[in-house]
C-alpha cells in the first residue's frame, strides 16, 4: 500500500522550534512526530510513503533514511515548488500514487492520534467507493467543518457544513483519509484544496465515506496544542497499560503519565507529573518540579526549578529555582537564569533571559 | 498662651567646651499616622518593626548611643504609653548609660508642637544642644560628625542633607546651601518646581537657646496672622487661608520641616552636614526591604558577630536569629533577615527579604524582594516575589503595563501561601489564605 503525508511549509506555528528542526523531525513523546506516523503505516502494511513537502531540508532526508531500513519501507520526497495547498500534493505524486489500483492513505502531518490505518483500509474496501475520511467527535464543532451524513446511510457523507451556528453534527474531519487513484483525475495540478474542492466533488457523485476514530485526536501544530495532545497521548499509553511510562512506584512519579528516557538522570527529591515527558540525555537536578511540560533532548532542570505547561527545547538549561509556565516554548540552547520567571514566554534558539518575563511575549 | 522660660545660660566664647550636654529626642509619631506602613502597622506599631534584626527605633538608638557624652534620650509620640514599655526596658538593659523615657502627646502636635509641649523635660539638666531624630528614617545617623560642625561653626543648627535625583528632590524638604560655608541660605518642604537635589534627611541639632525662640515664634506668627496654604491670587485668595484658627486646638500643630526650618534659614547660624552614606526613609512598608538591606550592609561592613556567616548557601549579609532554624540546602542573600522560630525548609531561596517571627517556609519555594508576615506559611515550591527596584530609588512602587503596582510583596501576619502558588507584586492583608497565583493586586 501506498501513503501520502502533508509536511507543507515551514512549520512557523510551531516556532521557535522549528527554527532548529523542520517539523516533523521534533519529537513528540520522544520520537519525531513522523515516526510516529510512519511506524504506524509500516505496521498496517504500507510499503511506499511520499512526503510532500514545499522545502527541502537535507537533515529530513538523512533522517528518513534511517526509517526507511528500520521499518523496511521506500520514501519519496515530492517537493512543491510553489505550494500547491492539500490536494495539489496527491497530483504532484501521482506517479507513485497511482502506480497501481490499490488505495492510498492520505494524512496531514500534524494531527496525533492512535492512527487507525489498518481499519481504515478494510472499512474502505467493505463499501468499495471513491473514498473514506476519518472524523472523530469535538465538543464544540461550532469552531471546526462538521460532517453531515445521508440521512439513511450512517457513513455516507451527504454535505460538509463549515462552523456550523446551529447544531448538525458533532463530527468533525479528523486529517486522515484513504482514497482510491480515481481521486487523483478529480484534482488538477495547481494550487487547491482536498476540504474545499475534492472532497465536495466527490461527495456530488456519492462516493465519499466518513470512518469513526476511537480515542483522542489533536492537531499538535502549535505550542499550546502539542502540550494538550502529549497529554493525550501519554493518558492512552497509560489506559493501555504501556510499559513505555515510568511506574508510578518510582518516587518522583506525580500522578502518572510520565515517560522518561533510559539515558536521563532525576536528581533527589523531585517531583515530576502528571504529563511529562523527559528526552534523552536530559538532566534534572534536586528538588524538581515538574508538570505537563515537555523536556527535550540535553536540557538541564537546575536545583528546585517548578517548570508547568512548557515545551524546554533541545539543550536548553533551566536555572536554579526559575519558574515557568503558561505555555513557554524555549528554542535550542536557551539558558533561563537561576530564580527568573518566565510566563508564556516564547525564547528564540540561544537567548540568555536573566530578567524576569512576566507577561506572555517573544523573546528575539 | 504659656510663656516661655528658657533658662538662658552666658554663651561661652569660641569653641564650646567639651563638657557642653547633649540630649537626643527621637520623634516616633503615632499609631493614626503610620498607614502607609499597612499592612505591617496593623499589628505592630512602625518604629518597633524589626529590619536587620531589630526595631527600626533600635537602629536609632545604637546610633545616639554611640555619641560620648549623650546620657538622655527622649521619645516623643502619641502612641500608648505600654506600646514601648516592653523597648524601653529591654533596650536599658543593653545601653545602660543611656536614660531613656517615653512622653506622650495626647493630641498630635506636630513636630515642632511636640517638641515645645515637652520643652520642660528637654531643658531639664540643662542641655546645650539636643539631636531630633525622625524615628522613620534608616541612615547611618554620623551624629559625631554633625557634632563637630555645631561645633566649629558656633551653629544654632544643623541639618542632615542627602543628595537625591532631581527628579525625587520634590518629594522631601529641599536645602539650598552656601557651597563654602555649608550655612542653609534657603529651605523649602516639598516644593513644585526644582530647587535643589539637598535634601532634608529628617535629623537635626538644634541649640536649646535657639529652637525654642524660633518655635514660639512660629506660634505667635501663627495667632497674628493665618497661614497662607499658597500664594494667593486673584481666583484662590478667598480659599487660600486655612480656617485652622477656628478650630482653637489645633493651634499647637507646628510641623520643624513647614514652621520652623524655612524661617531658621533667614538665621546666620544654620548649617547643612551632607552625608555622602546610605539614607532612606521608612514610609510604606515596602520601604523596609531596602532598609532592611541598608542596616545589614553597614551590619557587613562592621563585621558583625550579628550576621551569619558566608558559605556557599549564606550570600551575605544575612541574619538569622539564633532561634531560627534553617535547613543546610536552603540558600539565603544577599540582604536577607530570618526571625525568631521561623523554619525554612530544604532547598528554599530567599534573597532581598525580610521573614518575620514563626514564619514557615516549606522545601523549594522560592521568596524574592518580599515580607513575610508573622506566623505566615510560604507552601512547597511556592514563589512569593516582589521586583527590584534600582539602587537609590527613593519609591516602593514599579509601573507595570502602565499600572503602579508595589514592587514588594508583603504578606500580613497569619497569611498562608499554597504548595506551587505564585504571588508576584502583591500585598495581602492578615488572616488571608492564598491558594492560586496572584499578581500586582491588594488582596483584603
Amino acid at each position: 500500500m501506498k501513503a501520502l503525508i502533508l509536511v507543507g511549509g515551514y512549520g512557523t506555528r510551531l516556532r521557535p522550534l522549528t527554527l532548529t528542526l523542520p517539523k516533523p523531525l521534533v519529537e513528540f513523546a520522544n520520537r519525531p512526530m513522523i515516526e510516529h506516523q510512519v511506524e504506524s503505516l509500516a505496521a498496517a502494511g504500507v510499503t511506499d510513503v511520499v512526503l510532500a513537502v514545499n522545502y527541502r531540508p537535507e537533515v529530513m532526508e538523512g533522517a528518513l533514511k534511517k526509517y526507511e531500513e528500520k521499518y523496511n519501507i521506500n520514501i519519496v520526497f515530492s517537493v512543491e515548488t510553489e505550494p500547491l495547498g492539500t490536494a495539489g500534493p496527491l497530483k504532484l505524486a501521482e506517479k507513485v500514487l497511482g502506480k497501481d489500483d490499490t488505495p492510498f492513505f492520505v494524512l496531514n502531518s500534524d494531527i496525533t492520534c492512535d492512527y487507525p490505518f489498518q481499519e481504515l483500509a478494510e472499512f474502505h474496501k467493505a463499501h468499495g467507493e471513491e473514498g473514506t475520511i476519518v472524523v472523530t467527535k469535538v465538543e464544540e464543532p461550532s469552531k471546526y467543518g462538521v460532517v453531515v451524513h445521508k440521512p439513511d446511510h450512517p457513513s455516507r457523507i451527504d454535505r460538509f457544513v463549515e462552523k456550523p451556528v446551529e447544531f448538525v453534527g458533532n463530527r468533525i474531519n479528523a486529517g486522515i483519509y484513504i482514497l482510491n487513484p480515481s481521486v487523483l483525475k478529480r484534482i488538477e495540478l495547481r494550487p487547491t484544496s482536498i476540504e474545499q474542492e475534492t472532497f465536495p466533488a466527490i461527495v456530488k457523485a456519492n462516493q465519499l465515506h466518513s470512518f469513526d476514530l476511537e480515542g483522542f485526536w489533536m492537531d499538535v501544530g502549535q505550542p499550546k496544542d502539542f502540550l494538550s495532545g502529549t497529554c493525550l497521548y501519554l493518558s492512552s499509553l497509560t489506559k493501555k497499560g504501556s510499559k513505555k511510562l515510568s511506574s508510578p512506584k518510582e518516587g518522583y512519579v506525580f500522578g502518572g503519565n510520565v515517560l522518561v528516557d533510559p539515558s536521563a538522570k532525576i536528581g533527589k527529591n523531585c517531583r515530576i507529573g502528571p504529563n511529562v515527558t523527559i528526552g534523552p540525555n536530559v538532566v534534572i537536578g534536586d528538588g524538581v518540579r515538574i508538570q505537563r511540560s515537555v523536556l527535550l533532548a540535553g536540557s538541564k532542570i537546575k536545583d528546585h526549578a517548578w517548570v508547568k505547561s512548557t515545551i524546554v527545547g533541545w539543550n536548553s538549561s533551566i536555572g536554579r529555582w526559575a519558574r515557568l509556565e503558561n505555555v513557554s516554548v524555549l528554542g535550542d540552547d536557551v539558558t533561563i537564569g537561576d530564580e527568573i520567571y518566565v510566563n508564556g514566554g516564547s525564547i528564540l534558539p540561544h537567548k540568555s533571559i536573566k530578567q524576569n518575563v512576566d507577561a506572555p511575549s517573544i523573546i528575539m | 498662651m504659656a510663656t516661655l522660660n528658657v533658662p538662658l545660660r552666658p554663651k561661652l566664647n569660641g569653641a564650646k567646651s567639651s563638657g557642653a550636654s547633649t540630649k537626643a529626642v527621637i520623634l516616633v509619631g503615632g499609631p493614626s499616622r503610620g498607614t502607609r506602613f499597612r499592612p505591617l502597622s496593623l499589628d505592630v506599631p512602625k518604629p518597633l518593626f524589626d529590619v536587620a534584626g531589630h526595631p527600626i527605633l533600635w537602629h536609632c538608638l545604637r546610633a545616639v548611643a554611640k555619641v560620648p557624652g549623650i546620657r538622655e534620650v527622649i521619645l516623643v509620640g502619641y502612641y500608648e504609653e505600654q506600646v514601648f514599655r516592653e523597648f524601653i526596658k529591654d533596650t536599658a538593659r543593653e545601653l545602660p548609660k543611656i536614660k531613656m523615657q517615653y512622653l506622650r502627646e495626647y493630641q498630635a502636635l506636630g513636630t515642632a508642637g511636640g517638641l515645645y509641649h515637652f520643652r520642660d523635660a528637654i531643658l531639664k539638666g540643662g542641655p546645650d544642644r539636643f539631636f531630633v531624630l525622625n524615628a522613620d528614617v534608616c541612615c547611618s545617623f554620623p551624629l559625631e560628625q554633625m557634632l563637630k560642625v555645631f561645633e566649629d561653626k558656633d551653629a544654632e543648627a544643623v541639618i542632615l542633607g542627602t543628595r537625591v535625583s532631581n527628579e525625587a528632590a520634590t518629594n522631601f524638604g529641599c536645602i539650598v546651601s552656601d557651597p563654602e560655608s555649608k550655612r542653609v541660605l534657603h529651605y523649602v518642604e516639598k516644593p513644585e518646581s526644582h530647587i535643589s537635589n539637598l535634601i532634608n534627611c529628617g535629623v537635626y541639632l538644634f541649640s536649646t537657646e535657639t529652637i525654642f525662640p524660633a518655635i514660639k515664634g512660629a506660634i505667635k506668627r501663627r495667632a497674628d496672622r493665618p497661614r497662607l496654604v499658597s500664594y494667593p491670587s486673584a481666583e484662590n485668595l478667598e480659599s487660600s487661608f486655612l480656617d485652622r484658627l477656628e478650630e482653637g486646638e489645633k493651634n499647637e500643630v507646628l510641623r520643624l520641616e513647614q514652621d520652623i526650618l524655612s524661617d531658621l534659614a533667614d538665621s546666620n547660624q544654620f548649617f547643612v552636614l551632607e552625608t555622602k552614606d546610605f539614607w532612606r526613609q521608612i514610609k510604606t512598608a515596602g520601604s523596609a526591604v531596602p532598609a532592611n538591606a541598608l542596616y545589614l550592609m553597614k551590619a557587613f561592613q562592621q563585621q558583625s558577630e550579628e550576621l551569619a556567616d558566608p558559605s556557599a548557601n549564606i550570600l551575605p549579609p544575612v541574619f538569622i536569629h539564633p532561634t531560627a532554624e534553617v535547613d543546610p540546602t536552603a540558600k539565603l542573600g544577599p540582604n536577607v533577615s530570618i526571625g525568631p522560630r521561623a523554619v525554612i525548609g530544604p532547598g528554599v531561596r530567599v534573597k532581598e527579604s525580610i521573614v518575620l517571627e514563626d514564619v514557615e517556609i516549606k522545601h523549594d519555594a522560592c521568596v524574592m524582594y518580599s515580607i513575610i508576615g508573622w506566623n505566615s506559611r510560604v507552601g512547597a515550591w511556592a514563589r512569593v516575589e516582589g521586583t527590584p527596584t534600582p539602587v537609590g530609588s527613593h519609591t516602593t512602587t514599579v509601573v507595570k503595563a502602565g499600572v503602579k503596582v508595589q514592587s514588594i510583596t508583603i504578606l500580613g501576619k497569619d497569611c498562608g501561601v499554597g504548595d506551587e502558588v505564585r504571588v508576584q507584586n502583591c500585598v495581602c492583608l492578615p488572616n488571608k489564605e492564598l491558594k492560586r497565583d496572584v499578581a500586582n493586586e491588594v488582596i483584603m
